[in-house]
């Protein structure tokens, strides 16, 4: 049988980095195809080259035996190649039918198409109103827009960029069952991804992508998440050594917390309350948008409330801003690398003075003391082993994992007492998430208490002691991590929207 | 003071015409602004129609000749804009307030030996019987060609935006260039002839200024018409009914406070001059106290560069 899509030879390289090198590999009517590696393995170029971005310096790609090299994704779509997109592809004042009709070449009129997206998502059981704003969606319901988008063209070949990374573990399973029947219908799927265990789930072979090259294929069905993972790596794993938790005094006491969001598609605080223990990892969980970001703006200093909502080491602080709170033992560090927890244009050496110089004294009347910052900038470096030429390169130039452990070293380097994180380990490389996870731990087992917030079950179940889920703004009860199970917790993330789905 | 003076009928008639120039330059900001692009240069290119248009007024003798030069020239200066901004990722609002100040310099220069002349007439239509009707007569019927221009272009513009292909892919290259590249649009291309609109519609309200309402060529004749253009655009929330509102809530205030002066009101002219600006300032104000509401309307990549990175 002749595949439906062969890769051979594709090459292309950027200034300074060659994306994909010689990447060949072929897909077969009705298989589901994982692409799998780590970020910057080259995953997202030779996606882009298929749909028509970005166009291969060398190498040649089949479609049904015919030579395809598609100029612009119009003419990837017109010969039945769609793609969900990862991110930027929605628009969010605009509704779902014009949101549609923006990816589809020949859209008919407003009425017509709406009734096709109705019964086209009853048909794949996704459920979705066509007037709505894409903004006052869920992740959910946005992914099923782009994938609605995808399957009115009658797609040959879809192709998949992390769709699972936003989803509830019960969103994921309604998805899942949609691409089974597109399969079963002979909808070619390629599925990028480095979660192991849905591509054991779900894919019948995978082509395994490091440094743009592929260094392997095998049937994920019959290898391990383990054995998988070393491949993509090229190294061992050592996973966390979890040690037996033993409460410690309470250092952070958060008594109905209440804090109105700012941000017209944000999600208000309502009442979160909760009490963080020496030596305690207490993990949050929650579908993005639900008050993550309103979380650790509160607890940060960044956003004010009640003196008496706030409590550390029995002091009221709600009212006091990021540095008092500093200077006090609470440090944080926000989801965003690039604007938030880190100025993109300036140094990494900047970038340490900004959250470092009053627990770290590198300042003195109001002068900066540079020598003193840029030693402690390479402290940081060194012991986290972030790869950079200097201190002096800017923030924006370090790759999304090394950015990270610079953030997060940047706060643990000023030994804190709390220390709360979000999104830890987002979009960062499986070694660098092992050893970011690793410092959190060895925080706690000093006497500090972390507060992690993030929407990776597998990393909160891997490091967590205590457990709570944040949905809509309101905090569930704290309760113990050992015998919670991944279902449990969907459903609390979940709220109604589960029972929505799965209808 | 003698308030009879005023006559009701002459002072909507009256404000109409003074409102028109800036609903026309609000008209194609907004739509600027639709595309994600912020032009502050609508005062220069409101100028440089003014002066271009008068000049093609009176050297033909046609007034539309000069509508029509007065919106090509508007749209040749939007392009120096455009290219910075587009082409070569300058700072557009410094790139707009140089349009500005550019547009007003090169105005002066070339109407330099223009002034103290009069154009050519451009005059009301006159339909048999309707326009002869008491009242509604001179309101409906009575007003000069590019007055329904205007409505007629604010109700192509709603359409345009609201109901047509084209328009949604406006809006989505507003809303988001980054997702608008990663579909396949041409977000430059796009922004482009936005501008390009934008240039040509301020430029024909710069000559509505020197052809109809003044009518007389005069160094700096726009007296910060294109920033009220600028303020009515926010006003709108980015509408083009609202946009009529907004322009002729102005030209209303303007001409009431002319109709004023001349009725003798024992306040100093001067301070009856600043109403139209302050009523602007307090509006804004008040838009601007409901941030959810705008932020809602307004194109999330306002103003935003947009650098292909594929």
């Amino acid at each position: 049988m002749t595949p439906l899509l062969h890769l051979s030879g594709l090459t292309k390289a950027y200034p300074g980095v060659v994306a994909n090198d010689n990447v060949g590999f072929e897909i077969a009517p009705g298989e589901v195809h994982a692409l799998l590696g780590e970020n910057g393995a080259g995953k997202s170029t030779l996606v882009k080259m298929i749909y028509g971005l970005v166009r291969p310096d060398s190498g040649e790609m089949r479609l049904h035996g015919q030579v395809f090299a598609p100029h612009e994704p119009r003419e990837a779509r017109a010969s039945g190649v769609a793609m969900v997109f990862q991110h930027f592809s929605l628009f969010e004042a605009l509704s779902v039918a014009e949101n549609i009709a923006l990816g589809m070449d020949d859209a008919p009129e407003t009425d017509a198409l709406s009734d096709e997206i109705r019964s086209v998502s009853k048909k794949y059981g996704l459920t979705l109103d066509p007037d709505r704003m894409v903004g006052d969606l869920s992740a959910g319901e946005r992914q099923r827009v782009e994938i609605v988008r995808c399957l009115l063209q009658n797609p040959k070949l879809l192709v998949m960029d992390e769709p699972t990374s936003v989803l509830t573990p019960q969103e994921v399973d309604v998805l899942f069952e949609t691409l089974r029947r597109l399969r079963d219908e002979g909808t070619s799927i390629l599925y990028i991804s480095h979660k192991l265990e849905e591509i054991r789930t779900i894919c019948d072979n995978a082509t395994i992508l490091r440094l743009g090259k592929v260094v392997g294929t095998c049937v994920p069905a019959e290898e391990t998440s383990r054995t998988m993972a070393e491949m993509m790596v090229g190294t061992e794993l050592k996973s966390p050594t979890k040690r037996p938790y033993k409460p410690g005094r309470v250092l952070l006491d958060v008594k109905n917390l209440q804090l109105p969001s700012k941000d017209p598609f944000g999600t208000s605080l309502r009442d979160v309350s909760f009490s963080l223990h020496a030596g305690e990892v207490l993990g949050v969980a929650g579908v993005a948008g639900n008050g993550q970001d309103e979380l650790l703006l509160a607890l940060s200093g960044e956003e004010l409330t009640e003196d008496a909502a706030i409590t550390l080491k029995g002091i009221a602080i709600g009212s006091k801003g990021p540095n008092h709170r500093r200077l006090q033992g609470l440090l944080a560090a926000p989801e965003e690398r690039l604007g938030h927890a880190a100025a993109p244009d300036m140094s990494l050496t900047e970038n340490a003075l900004l959250t470092g110089h009053a627990r770290q004294r590198l300042t003195n009347k109001g002068f900066v003391k540079w020598q003193a910052t840029e030693n402690f900038a390479r402290a940081i470096i060194q012991r986290f082993d972030v790869r950079t030429p200097g201190a002096s390169h800017a923030a924006k130039s370090l790759s999304g994992g090394n950015l990270q452990k610079f953030v997060i070293g940047r706060e643990i380097m000023q030994r804190p007492d709390v220390l709360v994180v979000n999104q830890p380990t987002w979009g960062v490389d499986a070694s660098a998430a092992a050893f970011i996870r690793e410092a959190l731990l060895e925080l706690a087992e000093q006497g500090a208490g972390v507060l992690v917030i993030s929407q990776d079950l597998d990393e909160l179940m891997e490091i967590s002691d205590t457990f709570a889920v944040l949905a809509e703004g309101r905090l569930s009860r704290v309760r113990s991590a050992s015998g919670v199970t991944i279902e449990e917790i969907g459903l609390l993330m979940g709220g109604t929207e589960v029972d929505h789905a799965a209808a | 003071m003698d308030l009879s003076s005023i006559s009701p009928v002459t002072l909507i008639v009256s404000l109409m015409a003074a409102s028109t120039p800036i609903l026309l330059a609000a008209l194609g900001e907004l739509v600027v602004e639709k595309s994600g692009v912020l032009n502050l240069g609508v005062e220069g290119m409101m100028i440089i129609g003014a002066v271009c248009g008068f000049i093609a007024a009176v050297t033909t003798g046609s007034p539309w000749l000069g509508f029509l030069f007065g919106a090509i020239c508007g749209a040749a200066v939007s392009m120096i804009f455009a290219v910075l901004t587009q082409y070569l990722m300058a700072n557009q609002v410094a790139t707009g307030l140089g349009l500005t100040m550019f547009g007003l310099g090169l105005a002066s220069l070339l109407g330099h030996s223009y002034t103290g002349i009069n154009p050519p007439a451009f005059s009301q239509i006159h339909i048999p019987v309707l326009s002869d009707l008491p009242v509604v007569g001179r309101i409906v019927f009575g007003h000069d060609p590019m007055i329904y221009f205007s409505l007629a272009l604010t109700f192509a513009i709603w359409y345009f935006l609201t109901r047509t292909r084209g328009g949604l892919v406006l809006r989505a290259v507003g809303e988001s260039h980054d997702a608008a590249h990663a579909l396949g649009y041409k977000v430059i291309r796009i922004r482009m002839l936005a501008i390009a609109f934008g240039g040509a519609c301020a430029g024909l309200g710069g000559a509505y200024l020197s052809l109809v309402r003044v009518p007389q060529w005069a160094e700096g004749m726009t007296a910060g018409a294109g920033w009220i253009a600028l303020a009515i655009v926010v006003f709108a929330s980015w509408k083009p009914g609202r946009a009529i509102i907004g322009a002729y809530l102005f030209g209303g205030v303007t001409v009431l406070q002319l109709n004023l002066q001349a009725a003798g009101l024992a306040i100093s002219p001067a301070y009856l001059s600043m109403t139209p600006y302050l009523a602007t300032i307090i509006v804004l104000v008040i838009m601007a106290s409901d941030k959810k509401r705008q932020s809602l309307n307004a194109p999330a990549s306002l103003g935003k560069t947009f650098f292909a990175s594929t």
